[in-house]
């Protein structure tokens, strides 16, 4: 139930994967609204503290879960009908999604640490910048920051339309198996 | 024959004269200096009130310019800066980042403010007001602050050297930056600090 065996997603791969669905879509949204308030506003501050907090623990929970994924099974193949092609594509796209969950968190971190400032985490951990820095390192962490915030959103569209496409035109249970601990049809 | 000698000697001569007139004028003109950038002995700072209660100080780390003195003809001084926008340093990456973005410098389209001075009159020996053409943001102005000579003078390595301080206060948003800082902050004060080492 709790780990993954050849078949099936144990809960807490299913639990670790929309863990981070909802709060990479919530982090995206709250970005996109938090650049856009002034100086003024009440959650000027508050909104970009949030975001690095939410931002510094999906960095942990990241790393986590590919852990989890290195120590554990990976399931087999729901659609047994895929051609090897699709089966590399969909292997590739994983990892791929992986590297740039992680380059665009690393980015963020290095937007706030740039001038050797600490992130207060939940004002309960203090993560240290790292002991050196490059020119303009905000602006350009910055830059790509906001560019592959836009490129997760898309590509986890398309993965999340290929679960569709599996589930109702394929009529497979790659889906449903990422929704609840069932076996592999 | 004769009459076209005497042409060439007279051309010659009024050429020479004005020559020499033109090698006396540039000797009684103002001595050029070049702003020590390279040895830092020249400073761009600006501060900003912080919502009415504090000073915000900044600085902008990248600039360059010169200027020509002469205490004899004070009057007749000029100065030129350019500063490179994207080299605001507050002290915090992410407030640099903010300013340096579209919301207020917008460095990546505006990459140099620079001040052009189009005259400079001494009231005494140390102060002056200077006048001259401001662009930031791609909009130019004419300003016009006081600046105090501070001293000149040999310096301990075979150059010789000047520096002046002028300070002046910016309205943003005839600079085009209409971003709400609040009431007590729509005006940024803005010094220069800078010695010359004479070329």
């Amino acid at each position: 139930m709790i780990k993954n065996t050849e078949n099936r997603y144990g809960l807490i791969a299913i639990t670790l994967h929309w863990l981070m669905a909802i709060a990479i879509f919530s982090l995206f949204g709250l970005g996109l609204y938090m650049v856009e308030l002034t100086y003024y506003d009440a959650w000027y501050k508050g909104s970009l503290d949030l975001h690095k907090n939410i931002g510094m623990v999906l960095l942990v929970v990241l790393m986590l879960r590919v852990v989890w994924r290195m120590v554990n099974t990976t399931p087999q193949n729901a659609d047994k009908s895929a051609s090897l092609v699709e089966v590399k594509v969909a292997h590739y796209a994983h990892i791929g999604l992986y590297g740039l969950m992680g380059t665009l968190m690393l980015s963020g971190y290095l937007i706030s640490t740039a001038d050797g400032r600490a992130i207060e985490v939940f004002d309960l951990i203090s993560v240290p910048a790292l002991s050196f820095s490059f020119a303009n390192q905000e602006d350009i962490a910055g830059s790509i920051h906001e560019i592959l915030a836009w490129t997760l959103i898309i590509l986890s569209g398309g993965h999340a339309l290929a679960a569709l496409k599996h589930h109702f035109i394929n009529k497979n249970n790659t889906l449903l198996r990422m929704i609840k601990v069932i076996p592999n049809k | 024959m004769k009459k076209a000698l005497l042409t060439t000697v007279l051309t010659t001569s009024l050429l020479a004269s004005s020559f020499f007139a033109t090698l006396a004028v540039s000797t009684v003109q103002a001595a050029d200096y070049k702003v020590d950038v390279e040895g830092a002995h020249a400073f761009v700072q600006f501060k900003i009130k912080h919502l009415g209660y504090s000073w915000l100080l900044g600085r902008f780390n990248t600039f360059d310019g010169g200027f020509s003195y002469d205490e004899k003809a004070p009057n007749n001084a000029k100065i030129n800066i350019e500063i490179d926008t994207a080299s605001l340093d507050s002290n915090h990456a992410e407030r640099d980042k903010h300013l340096r973005g579209k919301d207020f410098l917008n460095v990546s389209s505006f990459p140099k403010a620079t001040f052009t001075s189009q005259s400079i009159k001494f009231s005494d020996d140390s102060n002056a007001v200077v006048t001259g053409e401001f662009t930031l943001k791609g909009v130019t102005k004419m300003i016009s602050f006081p600046v105090v000579k501070i001293g000149e003078g040999q310096d301990p390595w075979g150059g010789y050297r000047a520096g002046f301080s002028g300070t002046t206060s910016l309205k943003l948003t005839d600079y085009g930056i209409s971003y709400n800082l609040g009431p007590a902050s729509t005006h940024v004060e803005m010094a220069l600090h800078i010695e010359g080492v004479r070329i």
